[in-house]
């Protein structure tokens, strides 16, 4: 299959979306430095700020060693020569101390930022998530909404200034799960589920991908994270559920199979199940695929009931 | 009886892989036959294949490192080039196999067959000469570690003409190197690829622990070693203690590949995360056992050229000390996105910026054996001003990756590929270049020619920025690494910018050939006469240029950690003994070359199921062994008239000079 008809998926089956990329912004030229939601912002300022602390000493040192080598150069005969001097217990002090400052300072900064940023902590907001579940094929992305009963390949609909809950798998390769102008990305592992809270503050269409290599056809595991005001969102899965196509046993084998550059696809109808069925896939014989699902939630609103990988 | 092995596992249809291999071929035939035309196959086995000598071991493995280099190097343009090219979707050149291969087999070559041999060359030259030894603790054990390193090499590069090589990335992470996702051989031969020279380096750690803890000269208290040789002993501790995980990780892999277990495996309660907790339990000790040896080449290069002992030897010690212990408590920072909890994840973050603390020390130390000395521009000096500015970066951002926050977005990326080529060609490879320039009279009686020297330094210094400031950059723009095409037009003029900085470092190593060859036909003019070119301080130093196989007539007493300069001030260098004794040297022995091929043998069959000549091959091993080890002409004694007849001869060189 061809880019082009890749395209031709997009805009045929969401005009909207198609539009609300168009219309939203231009592809960003520094994705990091450009982010769209508050998760990306707070990572931006954490990067730009790690970085300023550090070229406080990076620079400097650049600096002096350039000078020293200079001024010190054998035919510069003027600058002083101290041929035994090797040792300065107050330079010493200084040369520990500074290095010694500046990580405690950024000590502390992990400490906090590592569990503000930590992408299984839900997100503070009023909004009620959207629930996501994401699902890395070979070579290709499956997001099942199961709020509103509806299923999409390579295309990630979602509503602006609401909390996104991704529960994140893998159907067999690794991958890691990351829309960088949003932020954090997350591993998808076969037989297990990570999670990801993640949310758009602006409107537009976000480059999806996976970063981690997983096979031939990596390169084409992207995909758009259209991002878009909540009645847009609402308008659309109202469309969605009318989409013709199922999302069942036999839809989902027939996405099992490697392919790659899959348009974007709709599915209108789910099967219940089919995420812990894909996560649970190669426990058969130790319980029953219901039994499991009887025995916890399949994924409770904050998320607490599912378990972490640590 | 050849198991999977058939005349279609060579790639006839491919032009790229066949081209090279008719060039291989050819070259190897011309070699064959100039060293039977010059008639020097008898000198060939006695003086090199089946040497103990260790200054003869570690110049083989820079042959290693630097024929390895020439073939990672030429991944790493084929990479480019298909980057480069491969915008907008367009295929580029490379269909996915091959280029999933190539970034593969480059970046193994690179760490296991050509930073490896590098420093493992570098502390067999110069460790036992510092501490006044005449060879390391087990000889024998030193050449087989050689020759095992060298048939793990011989069998990635046969990969690419028989079978395939791995196409997993170099760490390998499973799902995707099990059978079921790569069925084919190719990482069987990274597996068995990396158990010989794995096995290789453990030996050569045992080795050198030993050596230095037990053979050092009378007087040498721990705390007057060189820093060379404490950065030696901290990088062999780290060897001993992680190469075996690494032996014990890829063996459970080729378990589950070749017997059908479930180590790694998704389905039967195999679990993938085990193999990668594993892999950098062994990889992030790793990247220290690569830098530290250079960090010491540095330490040593600096005050001679500065003309003033190093700054602050205690604080180089402990900060080395510091680095080894901290070594293994960072190794989660190379996966914070696989869902560890924020403790976790915190913990590891700030361990790994706690090890930019000794880090940031020993970078001071450097600047201040700089300040107030006479510094003189050889091509080591700049080596190593290089090396200091743009580690400085390296390190950096390293610390940057450390903070989870940060490495969530910048994790995988080209952000990524950019920090560690940073460090380890602004540290490891600058290092290499530094140490083989400093100490290569030491060994060879000459000095290189310093014109191709700094050429080959301003291409790589030049080539490094220009390759990988772009990647940097493209790391904020949402690349990933390992990307065969793109759809990002604007991604594009960077990679042409970064593939101008690769053609810039092939123009270095270009360099540093010619360099060899043109200082080779000028050994005459270049020669060394007095052991010490560079004005040097430490113990090699007062011993002739080339150093005579047994290093020292008499075994030195140690007072100063700088014995060389305390010689040269008090007069006592380069003094004729009066009298001379019998020297006991090991004998030479072909036994590491001849288990070492039949350990090829071995692997080899592994990888294509032809177990009866895997079987052949372990018990070639196993006798050859066995032979060794009941053999009792391990040893000889040199009469002290030849080493007086050698002494002289070098003192009437010496009084030439003077």
């Amino acid at each position: 299959m061809t880019s082009k008809l890749w395209r031709r998926g997009r805009m045929g089956l969401l005009p909207l979306i198609a539009s609300a990329a168009l219309s939203g912004c231009a592809r960003a030229h520094f994705e990091l430095l450009e982010p769209a939601g508050d998760i990306g912002a707070q990572e931006r300022s954490l990067i730009l700020l790690s970085l300023g602390i550090m070229l406080c000493v990076v620079i400097p040192v650049i600096i002096l060693t350039l000078v020293f080598a200079w001024r010190y150069r054998a035919s510069n005969t003027r600058a002083t020569y101290a041929p035994n001097w090797s040792h300065s217990n107050a330079i010493e002090a200084v040369v520990w101390s500074i290095p010694c400052v500046i990580v405690l300072f950024l000590a502390v900064l992990v400490w906090n930022t590592t569990h503000k940023l930590d992408p299984y902590r839900p997100l503070d907001s009023k909004v009620k998530p959207v629930r996501v579940e994401v699902i890395a094929m070979n070579w290709k992305w499956l997001f099942i909404y199961p709020d509103y009963g509806i299923a999409t390949v390579n295309q990630l609909p979602i509503p602006t200034n609401t909390p996104i809950n991704f529960m994140i798998t893998s159907d067999g390769i690794m991958n890691s799960f990351f829309i960088p102008q949003l932020g954090s990305q997350v591993y998808a592992m076969a037989g297990m589920q990570t999670q990801l809270h993640l949310i758009a503050n602006k409107p537009g269409s976000y480059a999806g991908l996976s970063s981690a290599f997983s096979g031939p056809g990596f390169s084409d595991m992207h995909f758009q994270a259209v991002a878009m005001s909540p009645d847009k969102f609402a308008a659309w899965t109202r469309r969605a559920r009318s989409a013709p196509a199922a999302l069942d046993g036999s839809s989902l084998a027939q996405l099992e199979r490697p392919s790659i550059k899959v348009p974007p696809a709709t599915y209108g109808r789910l099967s219940p199940g089919l995420f812990e069925g894909i996560v649970n896939q190669f426990m058969a014989g130790r319980m029953s695929q219901t039994a499991l699902m009887t025995a916890t939630p399949p994924c409770a609103p904050n998320g607490h009931a599912s378990r972490r990988v640590d | 009886m050849f198991g999977k092995l058939t005349l279609d596992a060579v790639p006839w249809d491919q032009p790229i892989i066949m081209g090279t291999g008719v060039v291989v071929a050819l070259g190897g035939l011309a070699v064959l036959g100039l060293i039977t035309y010059f008639g020097k196959w008898k000198y060939l086995w006695t003086e090199w294949l089946t040497s103990v000598d260790h200054k003869k071991i570690g110049v083989m493995y820079f042959i290693l490192g630097i024929v390895m280099l020439l073939r990672g190097f030429a991944d790493a343009i084929m990479m480019r080039t298909q980057q480069a090219m491969a915008a907008n979707d367009a295929a580029g050149y490379l269909p996915p196999h091959h280029y999933d291969q190539i970034f593969t087999a480059h970046g193994t070559i690179m760490i296991f067959f050509v930073a490896t041999p590098f420093i493992l060359g570098l502390m067999n030259v110069v460790t036992p000469l510092q501490i006044g030894a005449r060879d390391v603790a087990f000889p024998f054990v030193n050449s087989l570690g050689l020759w095992l390193s060298v048939m793990g090499g011989a069998l990635v590069m046969i990969s690419m003409w028989v079978g395939d090589f791995s196409a997993t990335g170099w760490v390998a992470y499973p799902p995707l190197s099990e059978l079921k996702f790569s069925p084919t051989t190719g990482v069987d031969y990274y597996i068995w690829a990396l158990e010989l020279s794995g096995l290789g380096t453990t030996l050569a750690g045992v080795n050198f622990i030993v050596t230095i803890l037990r053979m050092r000269a009378p007087g040498m208290k721990l705390m007057m070693m060189p820093v060379f040789t404490w950065t030696a002993l901290i990088t062999n501790i780290l060897i001993v203690a992680v190469f075996p995980v690494l032996t014990v990780t890829l063996a459970l892999l080729g378990l589950d590949r070749t017997l059908g277990m479930h180590f790694f495996t998704n389905e039967r309660g195999g679990n993938a995360m085990m193999y990668i907790n594993l892999i950098w339990v062994w990889g992030h000790p790793e990247v220290y056992i690569l830098i530290l040896p250079l960090f010491g080449a540095f330490s040593e290069i600096i005050p001679t050229f500065s003309s003033k002992p190093l700054f602050g030897y205690t604080s180089m010690v402990y900060a080395t000390c510091a680095i080894g212990l901290l070594s293994f408590f960072v190794y989660l920072h190379h996966f914070f996105t696989m869902g560890s909890g924020a403790n976790v994840n915190a913990f590891f973050g700030i361990m790994t910026t706690i090890i930019s603390i000794p880090t940031g020390v020993k970078l001071f130390n450097w600047l201040f054996t700089m300040y107030r000395g006479r510094i003189r521009f050889h091509s080591a000096t700049l080596w190593t001003i290089g090396f200091m500015i743009t580690f400085a970066v390296g390190g950096m951002t390293g610390v940057l990756l450390a903070v989870p926050g940060a490495d969530f977005v910048l994790h995988n990326s080209l952000f990524l590929v950019a920090h560690f080529h940073n460090v380890i060609i602004g540290g490891v490879v600058f290092g290499s270049f530094a140490g083989m320039t400093f100490w290569f009279p030491k060994v060879f009686g000459f000095t290189l020619n310093e014109f191709w020297g700094k050429v080959s330094f301003w291409c790589w210094l030049v080539g490094y920025w220009l390759a990988f400031t772009p990647l940097y950059i493209l790391g904020f723009k949402g690349m990933a690494r390992r990307m065969n095409h793109y759809d990002h037009a604007d991604w594009q003029p960077y990679l042409l910018v970064a593939l101008v900085g690769a053609c810039f470092i092939g123009a270095g190593i270009l360099s540093t050939l010619i360099q060899l060859a043109v200082s080779i036909r000028d050994r005459k003019k270049n020669r060394d006469l007095t052991g010490d070119p560079w004005d040097a301080r430490s113990l090699e130093w007062s011993t002739a240029s080339p150093t005579p196989f047994y290093n020292y007539a008499h075994v030195p007493q140690i007072t100063s950690i700088e014995q060389h300069w305390e010689d040269k001030q008090t007069g006592r260098a380069g003094v004729m003994p009066a009298t001379f004794e019998d020297i006991h040297m090991p004998r030479n022995t072909g036994a590491g070359l001849i288990m070492s091929v039949f350990g090829f043998l071995l692997c080899f069959s592994i990888v294509w199921h032809m177990w009866l000549f895997a079987a052949a091959g372990l018990l070639g091993m196993i006798g050859t062994f066995l032979a060794r080890a009941y053999n009792r002409d391990i040893d000889y004694y040199v009469p002290a008239a030849t080493v007086e007849r050698m002494e002289a001869e070098r003192h009437a060189l010496l009084q030439k000079a003077a």
